[in-house]
């Protein structure tokens, strides 16, 4: 199935709890490197809570449990003695409310590279300047990159989280439902965003909106109840979906 | 009833209520506005108090007043915004969390009294800091210690999640996420707190009873281990204790006057604060 592409992310066997309430049951997925794969399912059906056990977010929620292996570039991110720290560098993550800090537009950008270490305010210019480049809001912004990141548009603000998060030049991207607080002209400049930086970043996208899937993704993973019920190439999944659950959700049956 | 009637009764009451207080808080600045401002005088502030406190100023309980302030908030602020980030952003929300944050809450109500009584025991007594401005402060301190926790964790609580979890989420440190993207945005609601605590604790009397406010002390004191003057407490003595009440009423009203000034200030500082962070934060 995923013969041709080198994998990034390797899940065995992935089990997660909220106090007694199993949330992910037995997952089992490959995320190809530079590629982007969407999870798509129902509200609840834990895909976000999959999201976040690829950088371990969920350790800050209280009383849960994970079981199992997540392996990146083969090694388990679960394995004792990991520093998390050091793993988020590695995995940019962008929420689904757009979350600017309220700081300057340029203080977003420098956050994370100043907090690790960088003091050179050329270097950090230039990443500021690469960064929002590279999230294709560069041109917007780059006359006033000392005002507040709370005065931009939302659709602009999403685009600012994306370069901040580009800026710790991580190799890992994944996204919450990037885009399901903004209108259709800034989800469109979104979309087009993401394939952009699939040359360069592995995109892990959760979105509840199928037609999204179906335009920005490689690979799709359908989720239902904590489980996989199906993954495979985009294009499978929603022209030739193995299983019927698979195909009633896609073709509008629920969810 | 109708229910517009209903209404109206009820936005009735709920004026009146605040109307009610502003005329009580009124009465009480009018009567001690009219009745002090008279002895005010650049002489009043700045002379100690002559001929058995019927003539001269208020100068040492001014200065008094001060210093232990100082103390106070040089203990009481930093420990309890400290405590405060601890109980909000290290401690785990279990049951000895709770139990912690419910006593603090508790000795917030515990009567200043009771607070003296323990500055006595504690660091006049126990730890031999004597009768002296650092007893007193320190015992303001344990006062304002409740205010200051629950005000600080309340602000920082405001802070919303998206900025922890957002620099979290780039690889950066909980001590880093804390220090630059929290505590900036917590400030205004902590400083604010803090300084109502720190303009009660200027106010109080019980306290500094036993731990080193003294009755009569015409000079400032010249080290942290001296006896003071204070302003709520000389307001005591010349109410109720002095030999000629009747002569020394003015001097009263005075010091009250400058007393409810000193406050006011305090206040002042911490709109004053709030006001420049919002600036500097919608910036």
């Amino acid at each position: 199935m995923l013969q041709n592409s080198k994998e990034k992310i390797v899940i065995k066997d992935l089990n997660f709890f909220y106090n007694d309430f199993q949330a992910l049951k037995n997952i089992d997925l490959k995320v190809p490197a530079e590629k982007i794969t969407a999870l798509i399912g129902p509200s609840g059906c834990g895909k976000s809570t999959f999201l976040r056990t690829l950088n371990r977010m969920n350790d800050l929620i209280d009383c849960t449990k994970v079981k199992g292996e997540v392996l990146i570039d083969g090694h388990n991110i679960y394995q004792k003695g990991l520093d998390v720290v050091e793993l988020r560098k590695q995995i940019g993550m962008v929420f689904q409310d757009p979350n600017p800090f309220p700081k300057s537009i340029y203080d977003n950008v420098a956050y994370g590279p100043k907090a690790h270490g960088i003091k050179n305010k050329e270097v950090l210019d230039q990443i500021v300047e690469d960064s929002l480049k590279a999230a294709a809001l560069w041109d917007e912004v780059k006359d006033r990159l000392d005002k507040s990141a709370m005065d931009i548009s939302g659709g602009q603000q999403q685009r600012l989280c994306i370069a901040r998060a580009l800026a710790v030049n991580p190799d890992i991207l994944l996204m919450d439902e990037p885009t399901s607080a903004l209108d259709p002209i800034a989800t469109a400049k979104i979309e087009e965003l993401i394939k952009d930086l699939k040359e360069d970043y592995t995109i892990v996208i959760v979105t509840h909106s199928m037609q999204q899937a179906a335009r920005v993704s490689d690979y799709t993973a359908f989720f239902l109840l904590g489980e996989v019920i199906e993954h495979g190439p985009t294009e499978k999944i929603f022209e030739r979906p193995a299983d019927e659950r698979t195909e009633d959700y896609i073709t509008g049956r629920f969810g | 009833m109708t229910d517009n009637l209903k209404q109206k009764l009820g936005f009735g009451i709920l004026r009146l209520s605040t109307w009610l207080i502003l005329f009580i808080l009124f009465i009480i600045l009018y009567d001690i506005i009219s009745k002090g401002i008279g002895v005010i005088s650049w002489e009043f502030l700045t002379t100690a108090p002559r001929s058995g406190m019927t003539e001269g100023g208020i100068w040492p309980a001014v200065i008094g007043t001060v210093l232990v302030t100082m103390i106070t908030a040089l203990f009481a602020v930093p420990i309890g915004v400290f405590a405060a980030i601890y109980l909000n952003e290290y401690a785990s929300q279990g049951k000895l969390t709770r139990t912690i944050r419910m006593a603090i809450r508790n000795l917030a109500g515990v009567p200043s009294i009771v607070y003296g009584l323990f500055g006595l025991a504690l660091f006049v007594k126990n730890l031999g800091l004597g009768t002296s401005v650092l007893s007193a402060g320190l015992t303001l301190g344990l006062l304002t210690l409740p205010v200051t926790i629950t005000a600080s964790e309340e602000a920082l609580k405001s802070v919303p999640n998206s900025y922890r979890h957002g620099s979290l989420a780039l690889g950066v440190s909980k001590w880093h996420t804390i220090r630059h993207n929290v505590l900036p945005n917590a400030i205004p609601g902590i400083l604010t707190g803090a300084i109502l605590g720190l303009s009660r604790a200027a106010g109080e009397t019980a306290p500094i009873l036993f731990t080193g406010a003294a009755f009569f002390l015409p000079r400032i004191p010249d080290s942290l281990g001296s006896q003071f003057m204070a302003l709520p407490y000389h307001l005591y003595i010349l109410s109720t204790q002095h030999h000629s009440i009747g002569v020394v009423r003015p001097i009263a009203y005075g010091t009250a006057f400058v007393l409810i000034v000193l406050v006011l200030i305090l206040n002042l500082v911490a709109i004053f604060i709030r006001y420049r962070f919002r600036k500097n934060l919608s910036k």
